[in-house]
């Protein structure tokens, strides 16, 4: 016989009371778990959607612009003082705190070119990061490598340009080996070729115009990236390209609060009712204890009788609640989110947190109940024979 | 071989004109391994005055030592260890714990201290068997008859082997024979050398004891 024995024996004797127990716990363990699994949840749908996006950070040469508009006329503007970026100086990305997350870098290179004896624009990229920082793309053909052609939709009509086609591009003869699918973005304007072939023929040997940049963003703030990479190309603008994924990453922030919040509620309730409960068993079992404390039983074992008792049904209390938590979960991500890549994740960690916590409001709600039975007088046991 | 020394004990209850003194002046030595009687009237101040033998009840007045131990000099939960080490309780009313079975229960003062569960289990076993219940261990209290709860909760008093045993009208509840059988129990304790000391009204139960103590108005008689 241990002490632990009385309070498992106990226990069985007290069903109905350790089950409303575990059930107040259980359901405020369930409704933070809930809340914290669909934000979860939610939080890696949004990053999958934004690394979907493609790129999400635009750095540009910096210039002072001067508007040329007087008399509300608008003709346009000027960029003075351009700082060229120059290629070689993307190597610093790979210094950046959060280097780690960035899953692609996009050099471009932009410049007019004379097309089969039409102006267009010819832009210079990498093809292999083409591929993660403009993912809608579609095309017939290939991708073109060293001396080939990529044209945007609505240049290939207007040139009348086919696969295979010989285009001469500043009289430099180069095969159409791709046509975009239109994408209703300026994309669809432009002729495409290999980075380095297009610094030939603009004659801008190691310049670029510009860099997409693809963060991958579920640990590292898009902001606190646009700065690391400011500190490293100061001669850059460096832009961030989020808010349509902010505003939803902000509302999704203030749900999670406002749905701690509750589950706190919930938690605190649970919490009472352990309280409640636990006062009631120990006034209940006043002679019982009076017996323990007259046959010698120290004020810490009936403590240790009072905790063992909260912690075995807290511990269980705590599992439930994760189980049935992550189950909620499931079926609000299934039914109420709409979201197709969503995906519920069955995770330890979580699970035993979720225990842990049940074990901390068990037994922290079981101090008062604790020290008022330690506190218990035998000889009013004795009196009351 | 424990002496317990009771000098000017006196307990009140309440406060000014209210105040109630259920003992006053209350003196006597009872040596080692005596079987005392308390008696008196309803109302006497006897259970009063066990309670405060019983290390549960801090006297208002007066000192009680138990082989040079100030009792109530030691604080609440060495107080605890000196009831667990010295003394032995048989409750009026049995008071076994209903969700605990006969040698569970008798296992009871075993639980806090260091001991296997089976050489608790077999202690257990050894003082039931010794009170006539050495079949019965796996019954619960709902289960067994008055006398073998009133032999369980003796079996309880006993097990940890403490000099002094106290009881609070143990046969209160048990017809003749059982009561005869009861005090048989005490009187085999007692030739062993357990200082037994057992509040009772009952003139049988009285023939067994060395000497008795009679309490009136909270007084004991005979005292000045």
């Amino acid at each position: 016989m241990r002490l632990t024995d009385i309070s498992i024996k106990n226990l069985c004797r007290r069903k109905a009371k350790a089950g409303f127990i575990m059930a107040g716990l259980a359901v405020g363990v369930a409704a933070m778990v809930a809340v914290i699994g669909f934000v979860r949840t939610m939080t890696a749908e949004i990053n999958h959607k934004m690394e979907r996006y493609g790129a999400n950070i635009l750095i540009l040469p910096k210039a002072e612009d001067l508007q040329l508009s007087y008399g509300g006329i608008n003709l346009g503007g000027v960029s003075v003082d351009v700082e060229q970026i120059r290629q070689a100086d993307l190597q610093r990305l790979a210094g950046i705190k959060n280097a780690a997350n960035i899953a692609a870098t996009g050099p471009t290179l932009l410049g007019v070119v004379s097309a089969n004896n039409q102006r267009v624009l010819l832009a210079g990229i990498d093809m292999n990061s083409a591929g993660i920082l403009k993912p809608w793309w579609t095309l017939s053909g290939k991708r073109p490598d060293g001396n080939g052609l990529l044209a945007g939709a609505r240049t290939a009509r207007v040139l009348n340009l086919a696969l295979g086609q010989e285009v001469a591009v500043n009289g430099r003869p180069m095969p159409v080996v791709g046509i975009l699918g239109a994408t209703g973005s300026q994309d669809d304007d432009l002729l495409f070729t290999a980075l380095s072939t297009a610094q030939g023929i603009l004659g801008k040997q190691g310049q670029i115009s510009m860099v997409e940049v693809a963060a991958l963003c579920n640990a590292c703030p898009v902001e606190e990236m646009v700065q690391q990479i400011s500190g490293v190309l100061p001669d850059a603008k460096v832009m961030a390209i989020q808010q349509v994924v902010k505003g939803r990453m902000d509302t999704l922030h203030r749900f999670s609060t406002f749905s701690l919040g509750m589950s706190a509620v919930v938690i605190l309730v649970g919490s009472l009712v352990v309280l409640t409960t636990m006062m009631s068993s120990v006034r209940e079992r006043r002679e019982e204890i009076g017996i323990f404390r007259a046959m010698g039983f120290r004020k810490s074992h009936i403590m240790r009788i009072i905790f063992s008792e909260a912690a075995m049904i807290s511990g269980p209390a705590g599992l439930i609640g994760y189980l049935a938590g992550t189950g909620a979960t499931f079926l609000a991500v299934r039914f109420f989110s709409g979201l197709e890549h969503a995906s519920v994740v069955w995770d330890p960690a979580l699970c035993g947190g979720a225990i842990l916590m049940a074990m901390v409001v068990g037994l922290t709600a079981s101090v008062y109940p604790a020290i008022m039975a330690a506190r218990l007088d035998p000889n009013t046991a004795l009196r009351s024979l | 071989m424990s002496t317990i020394h009771a000098r000017q004990l006196g307990k009140s209850y309440g406060q000014g004109t209210g105040t109630v003194h259920a003992l006053s002046e209350v003196s006597f030595t009872i040596g080692s391994g005596e079987f005392i009687g308390i008696m008196g009237e309803s109302g006497a101040g006897k259970s009063t005055l066990l309670s405060i033998l019983g290390a549960m009840n801090t006297p208002t007045r007066g000192t009680l030592t138990v082989d040079e131990i100030d009792v109530y000099k030691l604080k609440s939960e060495r107080r605890a260890d000196f009831r667990r080490e010295f003394l032995g309780f048989v409750f009026q009313s049995f008071h076994l714990i209903p969700y605990l079975t006969l040698q569970e229960n008798v296992m009871l003062p075993l639980t806090t201290i260091r001991l296997t569960k089976a050489e608790k289990r077999s202690i257990a076993l050894a003082a039931l068997e010794r009170v006539g219940l050495g079949s019965k261990v796996e019954r619960l209290p709902g289960e067994a008859s008055g006398g073998e709860k009133e032999r369980c909760a003796i079996a309880r008093a006993i097990v940890n082997a403490p000099p002094v045993l106290l009881a609070d009208e143990p046969t209160g509840n048990l017809d003749t024979r059982t009561t005869d059988a009861v005090m048989n129990l005490f009187t085999g304790l007692n030739a062993e050398g357990m200082t037994i000391v057992m509040v009772t009204h009952s003139p049988r139960c009285a023939a067994h004891v060395n000497r008795i103590l009679t309490v009136a108005d909270g007084r004991l008689e005979g005292s000045p």
